[in-house]
């Protein structure tokens, strides 16, 4: 099996659920989630490791912001660039299954989804 | 070393604001939809190519027409079929700008065929993206030109065929034996594999627009599991095994490595050189423009309504006339519909110092209203503290709002006693001369010989000018 050190976060909000990427994913880590979001659809979800950080279901997913791959997620958890203090910091990993990490300078909740408003030391 | 992460492209905006509703989050498309998947894959292109800021999108009749809810970028949404002559037309005028044409079947395959031909005829260095999925998918899945024979749709319920609609129009073979379109090539969004050469088709269609190499056409065989009643699971394996059969996949024409660049700057005439070509220059005032009143309230977005007939539109027009030769900028639209067999036929006028940008007046500042109707219906538009000129010869009401000018003015009335109920509308305009100080009558007086060049019109016209303006001299007293 290929080497798992990638990281797929999917927002629970933007899915639909159409299941593109949990038949695309190569390696078979992602499921639909047995509840709902507030649009009504079952998201996908992480099985929560395994993750090669192939990129293949962030293309096979129709939803511009729904998927996010960390390809290499342990570089990625150390180049993070606080939100709050402007400062390089390291994001904690808290639920792998929903994408969410703890920000270890402020502390504060990190939806790793939301990679547009993620910043990350060059 | 960077940090590799596959995220939501810069080419979108972070959140959906222009969404109606609450959810802003989502896109509009139903699960599975191709159209995100190939958004997706433009967004990615024009970020990584840097050409994100320039990129002018012409949105087409269909589910996407709503994809300026999601690109970062500038956009025109175009009438039915008609998306490739727009984007002829914004090429042209801003060459330096990446123009995509993105339509669906029944957009450029259908209703927008002709367009489309004349566009890769001619060659325009724009890049085009069709989507197609065999249906209708917005309207319901009606059939499209590009349906397959024997394919059940809502307008086929007993799938298409020859005898009835003929055979699938495969485009990207059609365009390909033009001369003048430089790359040509049919993709499907099926799988990762399918979806990777997608990719490389979009950015190469991108890069050769960059390169200022020609026209450049994508074929996109895309999902519709809502029109086609599939899971998107199964949509895509319908794709792989059938609709790819119709229409098969592969580079059609790629001439692009061998064509030298198109020059551009020669597309279109400079804007000096317009008013020469439409004989502007010819018919200028003789008056010097500094001695024209420059008003502080100049700005004004009027709206002007009443039955057909009594001029309204008219009225609009020689507005902006005026404007026009007083160096403002100016727009106007009429408002056609079956109002014009009575009640308001209206139209919209818009004098500006700055540029226009939309032509539309919602909030007027000057309401003219020539019935009934057309008070009661604008009245409540009108922003504080504008001014409602009604003709009180013909409405019965008057206007409720305390916060408005309320101007009066027994226009038929006059025009009456003048001799023709027509000149109506040329008494408004004195009025309006009179008591507000953004039309110069001085200019008016010269305009309107200009306008009615028959001279017994004239010398009414001019009658009922001057009593419109004496009476809007008393009103502003």
């Amino acid at each position: 099996m290929a080497k798992a050190r990638g990281l797929v976060a999917v927002n629970f909000e933007e899915c639909k659920g159409c299941k593109l990427c949990v038949d695309a994913c190569p390696v078979d880590v992602l499921h639909l989630a047995k509840s709902f979001n507030t649009h009504g659809y079952s998201p996908a979800e992480y099985d929560g490791e395994g993750c090669t950080g192939c990129g293949i279901c962030y293309y096979a997913c129709p939803e511009p912001g729904a998927i996010t791959v960390f390809k290499r997620w342990e570089e990625a958890q150390e180049a993070y660039i606080c939100h709050n203090n402007n400062v390089q910091s390291r994001l904690s990993l808290q639920d792998s299954v929903r994408g969410l990490a703890l920000c270890d300078s402020c502390g504060q909740e990190v939806i790793l989804s939301d990679f547009l408003n993620l910043r990350f030391a060059e | 070393m960077s940090v590799k992460i596959l995220g939501k492209s810069k080419g979108f905006y972070d959140t959906f604001e222009r969404r109606p509703g609450i959810n802003k989050e989502q896109t509009h498309y139903c699960p599975g939809c191709g159209h995100g998947i190939l958004h997706k894959l433009i967004a990615e292109a024009v970020v990584d190519f840097g050409v994100a800021e320039n990129l002018i999108f012409i949105s087409p009749v269909g589910c996407s027409v709503f994809s300026f809810y999601y690109f970062n970028a500038g956009n025109f949404q175009a009438a039915h079929g008609r998306a490739p002559a727009v984007a002829t037309g914004v090429k042209r005028a801003k060459p330096e700008s990446i123009v995509i044409s993105y339509q669906g079947d029944g957009d450029l395959a259908a209703i927008g065929g002709n367009e489309i031909l004349h566009a890769a005829n001619r060659g325009e260095a724009i890049t085009v993206f069709f989507v197609n999925n065999a249906i209708y998918g917005m309207t319901g899945g009606q059939m499209a030109p590009t349906t397959l024979i024997g394919q059940k749709t809502t307008t086929t319920p007993y799938g298409r065929t020859l005898q009835n609609e003929g055979y699938p129009i495969r485009m990207a073979e059609i365009i390909s034996s033009l001369e003048s379109p430089v790359y040509v090539e049919r993709v499907m969004l099926a799988d990762t594999r399918s979806i990777n050469a997608a990719r490389k088709a979009v950015r190469k269609g991108i890069k050769n627009q960059i390169e200022n190499k020609g026209f450049s056409f994508v074929e996109v065989l895309s999902t519709c599991p809502t029109g086609w009643k599939m899971t998107p699971p199964q949509s895509q394996e319908w794709i792989k095994s059938t609709l790819s059969e119709t229409f098969p996949l592969g580079v059609y024409k790629d001439i692009s490595d061998q064509v030298e660049p198109l020059d551009l700057s020669q597309n279109f005439a400079p804007s000096e050189r317009i008013p020469k070509l439409i004989g502007l220059e010819q018919d200028k005032l003789d008056y010097d423009i500094a001695t024209m009143k420059i008003a502080k309230e100049i700005d004004q977005e009027i709206r002007i309504s009443g039955f057909g007939g009594q001029g309204v539109l008219t009225l609009g027009v020689w507005l902006s006339e005026i404007g026009m030769r007083e160096d403002l900028n100016v727009s106007w639209i009429p408002s056609y519909g079956p109002e014009m067999r009575g009640g308001t036929a209206n139209c919209h006028v818009k004098l500006s110092r700055t540029s226009i940008g939309s032509p539309l007046v919602t909030h007027p500042s000057i309401l003219i209203a020539m019935n009934r109707p057309s008070l009661e219906k604008f009245e409540e538009d009108v922003i504080e503290g504008g001014a409602i000129i009604w003709d009180n010869s013909l409405i019965d009401i008057e206007p409720t709002r305390k916060d408005i000018k309320n101007i009066p003015v027994p226009a038929t009335e006059i025009a009456n006693e003048l001799g023709n109920t027509r000149i109506s509308n040329v008494v408004i305009l004195g009025v309006l001369a009179g008591f507000s100080d953004f039309l110069d009558p001085l200019v008016v007086q010269r305009v309107l010989p200009l306008i009615f060049k028959k001279k017994h019109l004239l010398e009414i016209n001019l009658k009922a000018f001057q009593k419109g303006l004496e009476l809007g001299r008393e009103l502003l007293a």
